[in-house]
């Protein structure tokens, strides 16, 4: 780990400030179980480091004036589980409680979740966040990567586990910074993008801005659910997953959402899917035609067909979850 | 003083011997006081870590570690001898500079400015692919051994021979299969890394080692620094894992040496965690084609197999014994090839070679009762021959055969079969159950133990023996409480130290039965000693008395007896000193065997549509001759049986095609399986008169051999077809059932 200047401020313009008076790079530390990390590799290696977990009004679950529910960005998982605010997006508890370690539920933030770096072996093994512009992931092995929007130097996938069953819920979220009142609102969906060089990472955020808070809107009467590919019970990342919401009305789906998560730089969402679920009696033939239809834009890697046909059983499973069914498989 | 019988209790008699001691150590252990060689810090000590080479295959041309030593708390730059100019290095990770600093922060900050030039060399690591490795010229001959019934005649050409009648004898198989099977190489995956604290206490030097090895590695430090062998302490009182890996002191141990010589202070240099998947050792990989014909009954009668095996860079492969496993089909030939590739060299991993052999073999048998459709159960018991003519090259036909009925009891194996991919399905889960047999030796190695008797009736042994987790010090410790009737707590164990009387290393099961003899037979003359004193008083023989509950005791006679304490006293001023020492003979002892045998059974489920495995059901049926101490048994094997799930499931080492590099060289991305993916393990133990009568034995590695054979059976079972290379990953089965369309 090199050197760092550490602050601790209590309030949001006091971390705008220490984010931006000077030059040098600043790492924002919320739970730190990723980037405490990524610094003893020396993969990130911040002159300074700013921790959000002094400042109250990040570490609050509070209901909004509009029906829904606002989440601080430095809100422990374990807090979500136990807030009831949350209750009635029983599908996002659901996916904390997939990340089967009581230490990373207690320690992680739902912000961290969100903006948590990629796992892929070569950003990590020190090759940059591109690997190689795309040739180490190309070129070795990829059984891990990407099956979709892999077309560019970016092939590594969005880790978050909770990204899917908060976009599924039109999530959004509120970035302060880099002016010390300057407060912005994106749809989770948005905030994700795809790096096409090495300056750029996996979101939006700008020098001097972080996440401050996560909205949900009012949890309606959909019907959500998360289905993910898990090898073992342990905290490993799934191999693929997807998050669904429906509207179902005497028996026919009015309104799907599905998005799909570690198939992708970004989460995944799939509108071939959901085009084929609206309007449609949620029969096994249907669900069996959103999963292909889920697929269909897969381009797989030389190594990871094998993700594809799981994507198109993750959104199956997801599909029948939400309605109520047994997933079929584990 | 006549000659002394060592024997055991019988199993009425027995008070300490066969119980469920918890380990002595546990609580050190579970609240942190017990200080392994990673835990040990010392007054003024450096702290060291090393560069490692980010290639898997290269030249070093330059080496400049000047920016390394400004950084501030640097004190020490040691480059080391194979990392010198124009060396090559043939595996990633291989540790080029070490720097000792005041903290580990400064020594890795410094690590990270060494500049190092490199010169790229060709890169080969797809072991897997026995074409390219041909191409790459990576393969060479590695034995092999034919055996047929009938000989060649005088004038004919063994090797054609061999062809001709091998095919003969196919012809007139009535069942014939041909197979693919593979594994792939794992590391050991230690949670203590490799590594040592030392320092120079004048021209002695202690070092604090993580080791199997205690009494064996001071000669490791000796002809590496060139110094006499007595000038060296070696300590370890915990390992955290070894399974094979430490052995030696390693060039890190010693230039730890090094470095505290050169800077006078104290020195922690433990390997990081992706240097210890990297260098600390890895289970050679596997890969086996084989065509089998078996008679009518399903009896092998012909083998004929050509495997290769990658030890890495360095070291032997899988040889040609283990194949096939247990199993002796009376004809065979086996051809073996061995694979370099630019990964770590493999070091010995628990039960070395038996894991990979079974894995690869006893899924061709299971493959032959799938092709003419009985159970495998069937098929293996028709293999295993009698006693008088055993079909297979472990343990006896007829502790294999009684086993398998145990096994097939505890899961219920007549109820839950089905043939092979005709199981009922449940959405898109399918079931299926699956077996193997192991061996192994488990002898006991040369120990010497010194048994201390105080006159206030304390007592201590001393053995250069090590406790690597399997529960060692308890095991000496009741060994010694049985032969003086006390209890275990009344028993000082003194081990982990050099300086003690010699004992062998922990490896090929081999300490419970060395060490169990060397106390027993110290402890047994000291009591011999101590009886002939209380004889005396008593006005009883020697022969006619016995130690039990805390006193001494005339046979027969409750009233003629003394307090141990008392017979203590007896010896004056002076403690008594005995040392026995075991050395392993071809004459049985009457303490020790060797040879064990074992079955092993799984129930699985498997979702076809993701390729997920879950266990559901682990049977280990295990002999190991006479009991110490049940708990620790069970719990040997519990471990093994979880280790084996892992390896066939989850484990294995990714190597990049492309640079060679260790991909998944870290906790998070090399996986295990966790509690909850393990299923119900049920251990059984075989213990009647038979085996117990045979002495002690080791079991530390058998139970770990078959688990890659019976899950993967197990998994053949549930869908009908093999899924051929371990571990089993979802990818591998979404592969084999793509492979198999229209079969699962
Ligand atoms: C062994 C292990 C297993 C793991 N397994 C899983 C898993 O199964 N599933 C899973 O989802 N995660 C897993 N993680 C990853 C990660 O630690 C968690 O996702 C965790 O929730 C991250 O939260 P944190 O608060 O600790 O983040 P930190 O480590 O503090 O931060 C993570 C990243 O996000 C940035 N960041 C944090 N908060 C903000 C903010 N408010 N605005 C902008 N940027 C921010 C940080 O700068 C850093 O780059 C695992 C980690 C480990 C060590």
């Amino acid at each position: 780990m090199k050197a760092f200047e550490y602050a601790a401020p209590s309030t949001e313009a006091e971390a705008i400030e220490l984010m931006t008076e000077r030059a040098g790079t600043v790492e924002i530390l919320a739970g730190g179980t990723d980037l405490v990390g990524l610094m003893k590799q020396m993969l990130v290696n911040p002159d300074r480091v700013v921790n959000l977990m002094e400042i109250r009004s990040l570490r609050e679950i509070e209901p909004t004036p509009s029906g829904g529910v606002s989440i601080g960005a430095a809100v422990s998982l374990e807090q979500i589980l136990d807030s009831h605010y949350l209750d009635p997006y029983a599908s996002l508890k659901q996916a904390i409680n997939n990340i089967s370690s009581m230490q990373l539920r207690c320690q992680g933030t739902l912000g961290g979740e969100l903006c948590q770096r990629p796992q892929c072996w070569f950003f990590r093994g020190g090759h940059g966040l591109l690997g190689d512009d795309g040739r180490a992931v190309a070129q070795g092995d990829n059984r891990y990567h990407a099956v979709f929007a892999n077309a560019g130097p970016a092939k590594f996938v969005n880790n978050s586990r909770l990204a899917p069953a908060l976009i599924v819920r039109d999530a959004r979220l509120r970035i302060v910074g880099p002016s010390p009142d300057a407060e912005q609102w994106v749809d989770l969906a948005d905030f994700y993008r795809i790096p096409r060089h090495g300056e750029q990472r996996e979101n939006v955020l700008r020098a001097g801005q972080f996440v401050s808070h996560i909205e949900l809107p009012d949890p309606g009467s959909f019907q959500c659910a998360t289905y993910e590919v898990r090898q073992g019970a342990g905290p490993e990342y799934p191999l693929t997953a997807a998050a669904a919401r429906l509207n179902v009305q005497s028996g026919v789906v009015r309104d799907a959402k599905i998005v799909l998560g570690h198939v992708a730089p970004t989460p995944w969402r799939s509108e071939d899917a959901e085009h084929e679920l609206i309007g449609k009696p949620l029969t096994a033939e249907t669900i069996e035609a959103a999963g292909l239809a889920a697929i269909r834009l897969a381009t797989p890697l030389s190594r990871n067909e094998y993700k594809v046909t799981l994507a198109q059983v993750s959104v199956e499973r997801a599909v029948r979850m939400a309605a109520g069914l047994p997933p079929g498989g584990f | 003083m006549a000659d002394i019988q060592y024997s055991w209790p019988d199993r009425d008699s027995s008070k300490v011997i066969g119980g469920r001691q918890i380990r002595l150590d546990g609580m050190a252990k579970s609240t942190g006081a017990a200080k392994y060689a990673y835990d040990i810090n010392l007054k003024n000590m450096l702290v060291a870590r090393a560069l490692g080479s980010p290639h898997a295959h290269c030249t070093i041309k330059s080496i400049d570690s000047a920016q390394a030593e400004k950084v501030p708390g640097v004190v020490h730059v040691h480059v080391l001898d194979h990392a010198k100019p124009g060396r090559e290095i043939r595996w990633q990770g291989e540790l080029l500079v070490i720097v000792a600093a005041e903290t580990e922060a400064a020594a890795m900050e410094g690590v990270s400015k060494l500049r190092v030039e490199y010169e790229p060399l060709e890169v080969f690591v797809d072991e897997f692919n026995l074409e390219a490795a041909k191409k790459a010229g990576r393969t060479s001959k590695d034995g092999g051994k034919v055996q047929l019934e009938k000989e060649p005649g005088d004038d004919e050409d063994e090797a054609t021979f061999a062809d001709k009648e091998l095919e003969r004898l196919f012809k007139q198989s009535a069942h014939v299969v041909e197979g693919f099977y593979g594994i792939d190489a794992i590391t050991h995956c230690c949670l203590e890394p490799h590594g040592a604290t030392v320092y120079w206490d004048n021209d002695q030097l202690i070092a604090y080692l993580s080791t199997q090895n205690v009494s064996g590695t001071d000669e490791g430090f000796a002809n590496d620094l060139k110094i006499p062998a007595d000038k060296i302490e070696v300590r370890c009182q915990y390992v955290g894992g070894g399974f094979g890996s430490k052995f030696a002191p390693d060039y890190w141990g010693t230039a730890a040496a090094r470095i505290a010589k050169a800077t006078g202070r104290p020195v922690k240099l433990m390997l990081s965690r992706d240097q210890e998947f990297k260098l600390g050792g890895n289970r050679p990989s596997a890969y086996l084609k084989v065509r089998l014909g078996a008679d009518k009954d399903g009896v092998v009668t012909v083998w004929d197999s050509d495997h290769w095996s990658s030890p890495g860079a360095d070291g032997p492969g899988v040889p040609q014994g283990v194949i096939p496993y247990v199993f002796a089909p009376k004809n065979y030939r086996r051809a073996v090839t061995k694979v370099t590739t630019n990964n770590g060299p493999a070091r010995a991993w628990r039960a070395p070679n038996h894991p990979q052999g079974c894995a690869i073999t006893q899924t061709a048998y299971d493959d032959m009762a799938a092709r003419m459709g009985i159970s495998s159960y069937d098929l293996f018991l028709k293999n295993l021959g009698t006693d008088d003519s055993p079909g297979v090259a472990g343990a006896k036909p007829s502790v294999y055969a009684a086993e398998m009925e145990i096994a097939a009891r505890l899961i219920d194996w007549k109820a839950k079969w089905h043939p092979h991919g005709k199981g009922a399905r449940r959405g898109d889960i399918v079931d299926g159950l699956g077996m193997s047999l192991h061996t192994w030796g488990g002898g006991g190695h040369e120990s010497t133990c010194t048994v201390k008797i105080h006159p206030d009736g304390g007592v201590e042994s001393f053995c250069g023996t090590q406790d690597i987790g399997s529960g060692t010090r308890t095991v000496c410790a009741m060994v010694l409480a049985e032969t003086f009737g006390l209890g275990v707590d009344a028993i000082r164990i003194n081990y982990g130290s050099s300086r003690f009387p010699v004992s062998g290393p922990s490896g090929g099961s081999t300490t419970v039965g060395g060490v169990s003899e060397s106390h027993r037979r110290a402890g047994q003359e000291a009591l011999a000693k101590i009886c002939e004193m209380v004889a005396e008083k008593l006005g009883v023989p020697a022969a006619e008395l016995i130690a039990d509950d805390g006193r001494i005791k005339a046979r027969g006679d409750a009233k003629k007896s003394v307090a141990w304490k008392e017979a203590c006293a007896m010896l004056g001023m002076k403690p008594l000193e005995v040392t026995a020492t075991f050395r392993p003979s071809r004459n049985k002892s009457p303490l020790s065997d060797t040879k064990v045998g074992g079955v092993q059974m799984a129930h699985v489920e498997v979702d076809t549509r993701t390729g997920l495995i879950r266990m559901r059901k682990f049977v280990a049926v295990q002999d190991m001759g006479l009991i110490i101490n049940r708990r620790l048994a069970e719990s040997q094997i519990y471990g093994a049986v979880i280790m084996g799930i892992a390896y066939s499931l989850f484990e294995q080492r990714i190597s990049d095609p492309a640079s060679g590099a260790f991909l998944n060289a870290d906790m998070s991305k090399y996986n295990l399986c966790r509690l909850g993916d393990i299923g119900e393990i049920v251990v059984e133990m075989y213990e009647p008169e038979s085996e117990r009568s045979r002495g002690v034995i080791g079991l530390g590695e058998p139970p770990v051999i078959g688990p890659g054979a019976a899950i993967s059976n197990a998994v053949c079972n549930a869908l009908g077809f093999r899924v051929p290379v371990l571990p089993l990953t979802p990818q591998r089965v979404l592969e084999a059932i793509k492979n198999n369309a229209g079969r699962a």
